[in-house]
């Protein structure tokens, strides 16, 4: 067993979710059986091995990549509704599960 | 109008030519759909007020005799992942249970401007994680050919509304084989696009380097002109290509002979099905036979894809699903105390088991501690893998596979078993990590009548050889 129990609470906490105890236990079983599949990874020596966070770390136009304009970001200008307009006010709120016509209202915010 | 196996041009031709008009396909489709829908569950949503008004756009176009634009009175269906602008959209989940999207995804409008009718948003697997849609927060999905059977996942409900004849095309997500999966299981053509090669806008992100949008059809023809009507540059996704889209119909009448096609035995490995490891080997004899030349390619890192793609996959979903806080949209818990309560309990009841245990992975592995060991690890894998199909890809054209190692399995088959349920995936997320595009073309039946897939993998942005190659063995098949 890799993951712990104190790794379950601790991770469900990073991921703002409380969990039940029998998700917790469920949890448990299903991250460590995950994790120890995806352990043979380390048979791979990736010592000297660039990370690709995603397709343009390999292919965008940097010199230091493969130099292909195809996978070079979208620029636009820095401006105000530059696209589209924003949302209006009454839009924005339209599907907030609580509103007050202004602002999205929320429980009072109290420390944990 | 009889719906069976209509084609693009079919259905708008027809329209053209006043031989039928576009509201009575979209009422031909609604028909089917309200008398096989309830055992097949492929739709969660339909917008008819939206669907009769294109349809009445297009039917007076054709009536005053006006050039009718590609798709014209073409019923599409909509995977619930793509924002649609009045209509709900839920992603599967509880959590956007009463979602209504103030815009359009991009793809939507393309499809739209050239005439196509949105008849309904269609059942999926929550957020898009899952192999078999029976992770829909609604109801699971039954395989047209096999009831007792899945469709596949995640685009399980668009595969099924196209096998069942209920929309003419569909639109699915691809993040692992999303598409390809669902096309395979349920005996329809389905193509992901390069990564890129079509806009995000409006898809409710699951792992932003790895999703595509594109196409479910009957025909390769069809995907060809799904494609050439979503693809290309859009300001509103920056990570959208400025490439030339070609004219992808063209293209497929471009001969075969010649071309250069690699089989990689690590996709024919421990794993795979008899019946279905011998119907792409037939497949394959038949592109030989049209003159394609049959290539051995050594893909050596194929074995370490999935756990590769479950490490990137559910860290880019754990940070992109911190966005649902019952704040501003989604499903807030009732009788909250504090803000920070009103977060746990609404993530708490609104997302389901799995996407529970894709944002545990995620945040895991991105955690403090591990983040070397288990992202960073799969970051660097995902190159190795990269390098694989560049290698290969120096000797070869496309690459041919199966798409899943088995036709359709049971429902409640692998539910229980999150890592078999992910194993579904292993010969089609590399290309997801990847980025190159993948086709999945009906390649015959098991015994029990189940469809099997053949995958055509190509080079980046190079989706006319994939439809080419497809197209030539769908018309010698």
């Amino acid at each position: 067993m890799k993951v712990t129990e104190k790794d379950v609470a601790y991770v469900a906490d990073l991921a703002n979710m409380e969990l039940s105890a029998s998700e917790r236990a469920g949890m448990l079983r299903d991250l460590n059986s995950i994790l120890g599949y995806i352990e043979r990874l380390n048979e791979l020596d990736t010592s000297n091995v660039e990370p690709m966070a995603q397709v343009s770390d390999r292919y965008g136009v940097d010199e230091s990549k493969q130099g292909s304009e195809r996978f070079a970001y979208t620029y636009r200008d820095d401006v105000v509704e530059g696209l589209r307009k924003s949302l209006s006010q009454e839009v924005a709120l339209e599907n907030a599960p609580d509103a007050d016509g202004t602002f999205f209202r929320v429980p009072k915010v109290i420390e944990r | 109008m009889y719906m069976s196996s209509l084609t693009i041009d079919a259905a708008r031709s027809a329209v053209q030519e006043c031989k039928t008009t576009a509201l009575a396909l979209v009422e031909a489709c609604y028909a089917r759909i309200q008398k096989d829908d309830e055992q097949i569950g492929a739709f969660l949503t339909l917008c008819k007020e939206r669907a009769l008004e294109q349809a009445d756009r297009i039917d007076r176009m054709a009536a005053e005799g006006k050039p009718l634009p590609p798709l014209s009175g073409v019923p599409v269906a909509i995977k619930d992942v793509m924002s649609t602008r009045g209509v709900r959209t839920t992603a599967g989940s509880k959590i956007l249970g009463n979602y209504i999207p103030p815009y359009d995804c991009t793809a939507v409008v393309r499809m739209e401007a050239a005439g196509a009718v949105v008849l309904g948003k269609t059942n999926c697997d929550e957020f898009a994680m899952g192999s078999s849609n029976e992770n829909s927060a609604f109801r699971p999905v039954r395989n047209p050919r096999d009831l007792t059977r899945v469709p596949g996942g995640s685009s399980g409900g668009s595969a099924a509304a196209v096998a069942a004849d209920m929309a003419v095309v569909a639109l699915g997500s691809d993040t692992g084989g999303s598409i390809r999966q669902p096309a395979s299981f349920c005996g329809v053509v389905g193509l992901m696009p390069t990564y890129g090669r079509v806009s995000r806008y409006g898809l409710i992100a699951f792992a932003s380097s790895l999703d595509h949008i594109g196409p479910l059809t009957t025909t390769v023809k069809d995907a060809a002109i799904v494609l050439g009507t979503i693809a290309g540059r859009d300001p509103m996704d920056s990570t959208s290509a400025d490439v030339p889209v070609p004219d992808y119909v063209a293209e497929l009448e471009k001969p075969v002979r010649g071309l250069k096609l690699g089989v990689a035995k690590e996709y024919f490995g421990d794993g795979l099905d008899d019946e279905v490891r011998h119907a792409v080997e037939s497949a394959i004899d038949k592109l030989k036979s049209l003159g394609c030349e049959i290539v051995p390619v050594s893909l050596p890192h194929t074995p370490y894809a999935v756990p590769t793609y479950y490490l990137i996959a559910t860290a880019e979903a754990s940070s992109n699903l911190a966005r649902y806080d019952g704040v501003r949209y989604s499903y807030r818990a009732p009788g909250v105390k504090s803000l920070s309560e009103m977060y746990r309990r609404s993530r708490d009841e609104g997302f389901g088991a799995e996407v529970k245990r894709r944002i545990m992975l995620g945040t895991y592995a991105l955690s403090a501690g591990y983040y070397d060991a288990y992202y960073l690890k799969a970051q660097k894998v995902r190159t190795l893998l990269t390098r694989d199909f560049e290698e290969a890809y120096r000797k070869v054209d496309a690459i041919v596979t199966p798409t899943s190692p088995t036709a359709a399995f049971r429902l409640g088959e692998k539910s229980d078993d999150p890592l078999a349920m992910y194993l579904a995936d292993i010969y089609t997320v590399t290309a997801d990590l990847v980025g190159i595009p993948g086709i999945s073309v009906p390649c015959g039946e098991t015994r029990e009548k189940l469809p099997i897939g053949l995958q055509i993998l190509g080079k980046h942005f190079d989706e006319a050889t994939v439809l080419r190659v497809a197209h030539a063995y769908e018309q010698a098949a």
